[in-house]
Formats: structure tokens, sequence, C-alpha cells
């Protein structure tokens, strides 16, 4: 990014620049939501749904992992996919695919807990219902989520914020690439430490504005929807 | 809006979103080494300016993770990094002796300064000796914020408060010392924020925009020279370590063409490194 410019310059300017750092940023972060929802929501729908001993402890320690310290993931990460580490030879660290892994653990127990919860009061509204359709397991998950799919958006968002906002995890699995790995948190962490305020609190003010839309954008398509299905 | 369609637009998104930095990514793993490397040449913006040359002679993209110098020692010595450029000379000739590097090249060099408020608590503004200043500050127990993260400038102070006979790990550490645990910048802000001394580079004090009430306090002593070596990660040891570019980088950088991009980087026309490459014994 050029030195002795402000935010607001940057972005009337549409930099080359910071448009590469917003996209790999939503790119990183959209990505590790979509790949933690995959294993988020069944998992959470299987813990809601099924009684196994134990399971007061699992969704205590699911619920205690959306507090997951970002560096202590992204060291984890870290020494995996070092050359030096079990999963080296992939030679993903400092790319764009390490921060991607390193974002999904992050955000899979948030979405996990949360779509935990939101499934389960659906469940005991739609038990008896459930019962009388004499349906197997996977058909009433199935129909669960497809009942509570506007409710998991709000996991998908909170998830989504969690990585949007970390620099814990990405400035350690990610390098701080300039061009490469650099993404808005990153970014306005190299600022800070080069005693650029303006320029740092000016990208600050840029990432909360895109938070601000994407979760405009979940909104309207949420709106869209309802109307929609009814 | 149904459904299927909100997933698969919602797909759609995120698939377009993910080739662009994808393909991008595929193209630079054809040319490109890892280099880990300091936080004070990175925030001073050395490499900013001389990569883009490096670049359009040999078409190799060179990706700096910047780091203190002992991290940037480890990331190369897990093999993570092709080339390492640090300075802190007796940790990077370790690296070399323990294997784990080729051979150290030095670069150029630079100086620390010792940065305090204005107003100069310890009075020891303008003075070269740096030991003496230093003396001075612990006596009179003025703050002093030191990087505490085993980089090279911290090796520095680390060793300059040695010489000037003061204990500061044991007896003589007290609350006017701190140690922050973090790169150049952020000693400066903390510095900048609280009227401390600071001992810091040159480079990232010239390109420093947050000084506040600090300048440079001691300067010019030749206990203050600060030398940057450039090593080849061992290829012997991690297989994957692209010893071709690395070492094309490394050519580079110590050529006289790499030397005269270093010279020619200034701020404010102010020069910030001085390559000395040729010199022995550096």
């Amino acid at each position: 990014m050029p030195t002795d410019a402000s935010a607001i310059d940057l972005v009337l300017r549409a930099d080359p620049a910071l448009i590469a750092i917003v996209k790999l940023s939503l790119f990183v972060s959209l990505s590790a939501v979509f790949m933690a929802a995959l294993v988020g929501i069944p998992l959470g729908a299987l813990i809601a749904l099924t009684r196994f001993p134990g399971r007061d402890a699992a969704i205590v320690i699911l619920n205690a992992l959306m507090g997951l310290p970002p560096v202590v993931v992204g060291l984890v990460v870290y020494l995996l996919l070092s050359r030096a580490g079990p999963l080296g030879s992939f030679g993903i660290l400092f790319t764009p695919a390490a921060m991607i892994v390193a974002q999904a653990i992050l955000v899979t127990p948030i979405i996990a807990a949360l779509a935990r919860q939101t499934i389960e009061d659906l469940w005991s509204e739609y038990r008896d219902e459930l019962a009388a359709l004499n349906v197997g397991p996977l058909r009433r998950v199935l129909t669960l989520i497809r009942d509570a799919r506007f409710s998991l958006v709000t996991a998908l968002l909170a998830g989504f914020g969690r990585a949007a906002a970390e620099v814990g995890a990405v400035i350690i699995v990610g390098g701080n690439i300039d061009g490469f790995t650099r993404t808005m948190t990153t970014a306005i962490a190299l600022e800070t430490s080069k005693g650029d305020l303006p320029l740092a609190i000016g990208l600050g003010m840029v990432l909360i504005a895109l938070v601000v839309v994407v979760n405009a954008l979940a909104w309207a398509v949420r709106r869209a929807g309802e109307r929609y299905a009814g | 809006m149904n459904p299927r369609r909100l997933f698969l637009a919602t797909a759609a998104i995120i698939l377009s979103g993910l080739s662009a930095p994808a393909l991008a990514q595929d193209k630079s793993q054809e040319k490109s080494i890892v280099v880990s490397s300091t936080t004070s040449t990175t925030d001073s913006g050395l490499f900013t300016h001389i990569l883009p040359l490096f670049k359009a002679k040999t078409g190799i993209e060179v990706k700096v993770v910047s780091q203190g110098t002992g991290q940037a020692l480890d990331t190369g010595r897990r093999g993570d990094a092709d080339v390492v450029f640090v300075h802190a000379r007796s940790q990077e000739e370790k690296f070399v002796a323990d294997g784990f590097g080729v051979k150290r090249f030095p670069v150029m060099y630079n100086d620390f300064i010792l940065i305090g408020p204005k107003s100069d608590p310890a009075g020891i503004k303008g003075g070269k000796g740096v030991v003496a200043a230093l003396k001075t500050i612990k006596d009179k127990a003025a703050p002093f914020i030191s990087r505490g993260d085993k980089s090279g400038t911290h090796s520095a102070e680390l060793n300059l408060w040695k010489v000037a006979g003061v204990d500061i790990a044991g007896a003589d550490k007290g609350p006017w010392y701190k140690e922050i645990g973090q790169g150049m910048g952020a000693a400066l802000n903390t510095a900048s924020a609280s009227n401390a001394y600071v001992l810091g580079d040159r480079g990232t004090w010239l390109s420093f925009k947050n000084r506040g009430d600090l300048d440079i306090v001691v300067e010019g002593d030749n206990k203050l020279f600060n030398q940057y070596g450039v090593i080849l990660v061992n290829p012997e040891k991690h297989p994957s370590v692209k010893k071709e570019f690395g070492q094309a980088f490394i050519d580079w950088i110590v050529s006289s063409e790499g030397q005269k991009a270093i010279a020619d980087y200034k701020i404010n026309g102010n020069q910030l490194f001085f390559p000395n490459a040729g010199a022995s014994g550096a």
C-alpha cells in the first residue's frame, strides 16, 4: 500500500492494493465460514437430536470452544503446517489456504454451538409432528435444518464476524506477506507498528463498513427468502 | 428466492471470489521464494523499494514474512523460509554452524539510535557514549521501553546493558524498565505514548510517523553499529528449499546492482541502509 495516503484517498481512488486486500479478506473469511458450516451445522444438529452419555459435557465444551483464542489456534496450525511439522509436506504455510484452515477451526465451534441451540429449540416444537410422521433420523435432521435455515444465517454471520475481525491466527499462519497473505486486520496491525495511526484507523473503518455490508446483504437475502418461502 | 437458488447464488459468489486468489497463487508459486526477515527491514519500507527491482530483473517474486530476528531464524530452522535476512551476527553464525544455513553473506548496515523524550528527564541528550547514557538512565530510573522479543535490536540492547555493567535481567531491573515483547514499531509507539527512552534502528525511526514528543538523544557511537546478513536455508536439511531462486536473490542483493538499490532507498533525503557486502569482517 502506498505510504503517505489516507484511508479515504485509498477508498476513493479504489487503490488496487487496498482492493486486493479487501478481496483476500472476504475470500479467506467467507471460505472459512463455508467450510465451518459444512462441519458445524450437521454437528450441531447431531448433538441437538441425539442423546448419549456425556452429552451435557459435550455441549459445555462446544460452547466453551466458541472462545478459542485465535493466537493459540494460529500457533497450533502453524506447528502442524510447518515444514518440520506433520502436515509440512503440503507446503501451504504462509498461503491463503493456511489462513482458511485456521479461521475454519476458529469458526466451527461457533456455528456448531449456535446451530445446536437453534435446532434443539425447533425440535422441542416439532417433536410430536415428526414422531407422528414416523420418519428416519436423517430425514428429521434435514427437515429441521431446512426449517431453521433462516435462523441459522445468524449463526453463519456470528462466525463470519469472528473470522473477519481476528488477526491473531492469520498473522501467524499467513505471515502478512505483501500482496499475498495481507488481510485487512494484518494490514491494520502493520500500519499501527509503522506508527501510521490515522491510516490504521481508516482501514479499521473500511473493515467495519465491509462487515456491515455483508450483514446487510445477509439480512436482505433472509427477508427475501422469508417472503418467498412464507 | 427459493432456498435452492439461494444456495446456488451463495456458492457462486464464494466460488467466483475463490478463483481469483487461487489463480494468483498458482502463478506466483512458479517462481517465488519466502524470505523471513526482521520487522525493521519491513517497517522501514526497504523491501517495498528493492523487491520490485529484483522481480523486474529475474521474474522471481519474494514473499517477505517479517518477524523479530529470533523468530525469523526459527522460521528458517523449521524449513518454512528459503532465505533468512536478519541482523544478529552471533545468532546468524550459530544458525550456519548448526547446519541450518549454507553460508552467511554480509549485506548492509545501519545504526541503532537511543531515542527519548525531548524533555530528556535523564539529561543525556547529545552525548556520544551510549554506555554512559544507559548507566544514567538506570541510575535515575528513567522510563525505558525494551523490545523484549529476542529480536536483533533486543540482543543489541541486552549487550549494551552488559557493557554498561547493568544487570538488567536481575538485580538492576525495576519498574522503570518495561519489556513489551513486540516489534520495533510497537516499541516506538509505546515509548511515544509513555515518554520513555527506547533503543531503535535508524531505518524504522526515519519512516516512523507517530513520534509524538520523541527525538534522538544519542547517536554515532560505534557500539551502535547494526549489521545485516543474508543466509540461504540449507537444502540438505530441508529439501523443500528453493535453492536456485534463493541463491539468485542472495547473489543479486550482494551484487553491485542490489547494493545500489539499497543505497538508493531514502526517506526525505536520508539514506536508511548502507550497503557493505564487500567489506571483510562485516
